[in-house]
């Protein structure tokens, strides 16, 4: 790697050859503060707040968007500096509404940092606000054009990275807007309700749609048996949303906080991720013995379901039948527990606290209803649970570690690392081998299809006959996956996808900010959840052996088929 | 192109294919074809900019964040006919203002907006550069000066 030498703010400093002025300063320690720019994103250079002094240059240059260079002079804090992004910020707050104390963001909103930060204390300019409606058409996302700064952040994320391009910019100067297709809603429009959007948005302008009110609802009705179930993601999650490091392993004080917010049961989505294995890893099974359509491709992940619906609908047979890990929880915990129970489908309240708002949107699908009823009645996100966390008061550092609740929350090291990009895949591996070969698998870590590579291949000998997979998070790398497939150039026979950047732990119902770093040290947290589980195959879950044994038959039986597949439907890509 | 179930298979929108064709493989060809689409329909239908994202591999809400940026692009359609009542500073001194009310009030339209039946469009102008003949008003290429409101009327029915 060739490096050049800088000098910022009478620093010399080193620098890779081709890093920017911004990427420099913050590799040497120096904070520049930034509004539009996003590490994971193509710098735009809109908002003027990381504009630096550089010496010979005839104004102030966005440092985001400055190449840095060998000798280059650089001051980041001067007077007329400050003055400038003081300016620029204060211009931004001229049309801003000043809702903070009630916005979704307070307290986690870039916009009030900086202007806490760069010491705003009044805003000079007072503008023409905006006053666009609210869209709260969508089941996972609420839109508040009125507090969008137009940085494009979301505008980038929809398409570089999740290859949707839901959203644009539409009209010029005072008018623009961030808007879906054609100014529509977003419900009308190929979304794919992952939230990626949300994760970046600096502002409130665009926040999940909040279930909070319908739960606490809920928990308050005495006639209502109120279960709840955990992704797997969640876990290594919510105490991160609670201040506490990224990557800290929560499990415990989890169930121990729902237990205390009123829930009737606390069940695990780990639960019914090992029975998703169950049915997924017989699918593939019985389709490699058919011969098709291959690849299999896995079905959990909301946002990408309905990425193929509006995209690719022609590879819509080869996404597995299967209902994801929530919807099967739903539609188990309503007919078989609730038979146990001596409950009817409609008094047990199943709550969802997942890493994703494209899970809103799942559970309200009409055809997730295996009882008659929806499968899911709420879903809430990781955020939505740690919200609600403080609203109870409950001191979550401080909580014991409790066990989840018998039988919807037993669970094997497989079901916890559905959460991480591969890990369906390894899951499916781990019982699909042993099926196939009828021996015991020696080494269950598959970590050809672990860590952060946009796609990943692997080959897995099954007793002689080799399986050829492979793995894409982010829709962009699936969309790389998906044209193979579609050119007939993919010889693989099992491929996962998973929509948010670095699987479920990188969900967008996850805390903000995230970045690489922070899925990392979810992604290391989720494998150590795995390694210490005393069961660590699906096939060996007992609570899921006494299912099929008491209730299901077998994988791919006439009753779960009723209760756990779905079909699925083509949309349109616009 | 996609076929209704009507069984005419007949694509809705032939200058369009002849256009994109036109344009095939070249480079930065998005708002030329936008240009010429406009020309051929007048304005810039939805579905056409749906065919246009598909021949180009362009994000539909690219191609619409581009036609809405650009004062010339039209996404509805318009009138037969453009009305523009120029608001430049000799005409806005000799009532301006009062001339552009009564189109308003004739035409039952704000500007930027179409008749229903397809007959005005009224467009928002700054300076019609002719300040001598103030008040004035344009429809399609006529202009009409030293306009008062009795007269909008009269005018506007020359125009079918």
């Amino acid at each position: 790697m060739e490096t050049i030498t800088l000098t910022i703010d009478g620093r010399e400093v080193q620098a890779a050859k081709g890093m920017t002025v911004l990427e420099a300063a913050r590799a040497a320690g120096i904070k520049i503060p930034t509004l539009c720019y996003h590490p994971e994103l193509r710098p735009e250079g809109a908002c003027r707040l990381c504009v630096v002094e550089v010496k010979g240059a005839k104004s102030l240059v966005a440092s985001c968007v400055m190449p840095a260079s060998n000798g280059m002079e650089v001051y980041t804090n001067t007077p007329f500096v400050r003055e400038a992004r003081r300016t620029a910020l204060e211009l931004l707050l001229a049309n801003h509404p000043f809702e903070c104390l009630t916005c979704d963001r307070n307290g986690n909103c870039e916009l009030q940092t900086l202007a806490h930060d760069l010491g705003v204390r009044e805003v000079r300019y007072q503008g023409e606000k905006r006053n666009v409606p609210k869209d709260t058409s969508s089941p996972a996302l609420v839109r508040d054009p009125n507090k969008c700064i137009l940085c494009g952040r979301c505008v980038r994320m929809c398409g570089e990275v999740q290859n949707v391009n839901a959203l644009g910019y539409v009209g010029r100067g005072w008018d623009t807007l961030i808007l879906p297709l054609f100014n529509r809603n977003l419900a009308e429009v190929a979304c794919v309700a992952c939230g990626q959007c949300s994760t970046v948005c600096p502002t409130g302008a665009i926040t999940e749609k909040s279930y909070v009110d319908e739960v606490w609802k809920a928990l308050g009705d005495p006639k209502k048996h109120v279960v709840v179930q955990t992704a797997p993601a969640t876990r290594v999650s919510v105490g991160e949303a609670l201040g506490m490091a990224p990557g800290s392993i929560v499990t415990g004080k989890m169930v121990a906080a729902l237990r205390r917010l009123g829930f009737d049961r606390v069940f695990d989505t780990d639960f019914s991720a090992d029975l998703t294995i169950m049915e997924e890893g017989h699918e593939l099974i019985e389709r490699l013995k058919e011969g098709g359509p291959l690849p299999l491709i896995t079905s959990c992940s909301p946002g990408w379901v309905k990425y193929c619906e509006h995209f690719y609908p022609e590879l819509l047979p080869h996404v597995s039948t299967c209902k994801s890990p929530q919807q099967m929880f739903g539609a188990v915990a309503k007919t078989y527990y609730a038979e146990k129970m001596g409950l009817k489908p409609e008094d047990v309240y199943v709550v969802s606290i997942m890493p994703c708002t494209a899970k809103k949107f799942e559970a309200q699908r009409p055809e997730m209803t295996a009882s008659g009823v929806p499968d899911v009645d709420a879903v809430l996100t990781t955020r939505e649970l740690a919200r609600m966390l403080k609203e109870a008061g409950i001191d979550f550092e401080g909580l014991p570690e409790e066990e989840y609740d018998a039988p919807l929350g037993i669970s094997t090291g497989a079901g916890a690392i559905f959460g991480a990009t591969g890990g369906v895949m390894e899951a499916a591996l781990r019982t699909v081998y042993e099926v196939v070969t009828g021996k015991t698998l020696e080494s269950l870590d598959f970590t050809a299809v672990r860590g952060l590579d946009g796609v990943k291949e692997a080959s897995v000998d099954l007793d002689g006959k080799t399986v050829k997979v492979a793995v894409a998070h982010g829709l962009a790398n699936a969309k790389k996956v998906l044209d193979r497939i579609k050119a007939g150039e993919a010889d693989w026979q099992f491929v996962e996808i998973m929509c948010c950047p670095g699987g479920c732990i990188g969900g967008g119902g996850q805390p903000i900010p995230v970045d690489r770093e922070k899925r990392a040290a979810r992604i290391k947290a989720i494998y150590e959840v795995d390694a210490s589980m005393p069961l660590r195959k699906s096939h060996e879950n007992p609570a899921v052996q006494t299912l099929y044994k008491e209730y299901l038959g077998a994988p791919l039986s006439e009753k779960a088929h009723e209760l756990l597949h779905t079909h699925y439907t083509p949309r349109s890509r616009f | 192109m996609s076929a209704c179930a009507c069984g005419n298979t007949a694509p809705k929108y032939p200058e369009l294919q002849e256009i994109l064709s036109r344009h095939e493989g070249e480079k930065g060809s998005l708002i030329p074809i936008l240009q010429e689409v406009q020309a051929a329909y007048g304005y810039i239908p939805e579905d056409v900019i749906k065919e246009i994202s598909l021949a180009l591999d362009i994000p539909a809400t690219t191609i619409y964040g581009v036609a809405t940026f650009y004062a010339q692009f039209h996404l509805k359609p318009r009138g037969r006919h453009v009305v523009r009542v120029c608001q430049g500073t000799a005409c806005h001194v000799r009532g301006g203002a009062r001339i552009l009310a009564e189109v308003e009030k004739e035409l039952g339209i704000k500007p930027g907006e179409t008749t229903e039946d397809l007959r005005f469009s009224l467009e928002p102008v700054a300076c019609l550069g002719c300040c001598g003949l103030a008040p004035v008003m344009m429809v399609d290429e006529d202009t009409h000066g030293r306009m008062t409101p009795d007269k909008v009327a009269s005018v506007l029915a020359r125009y079918e």
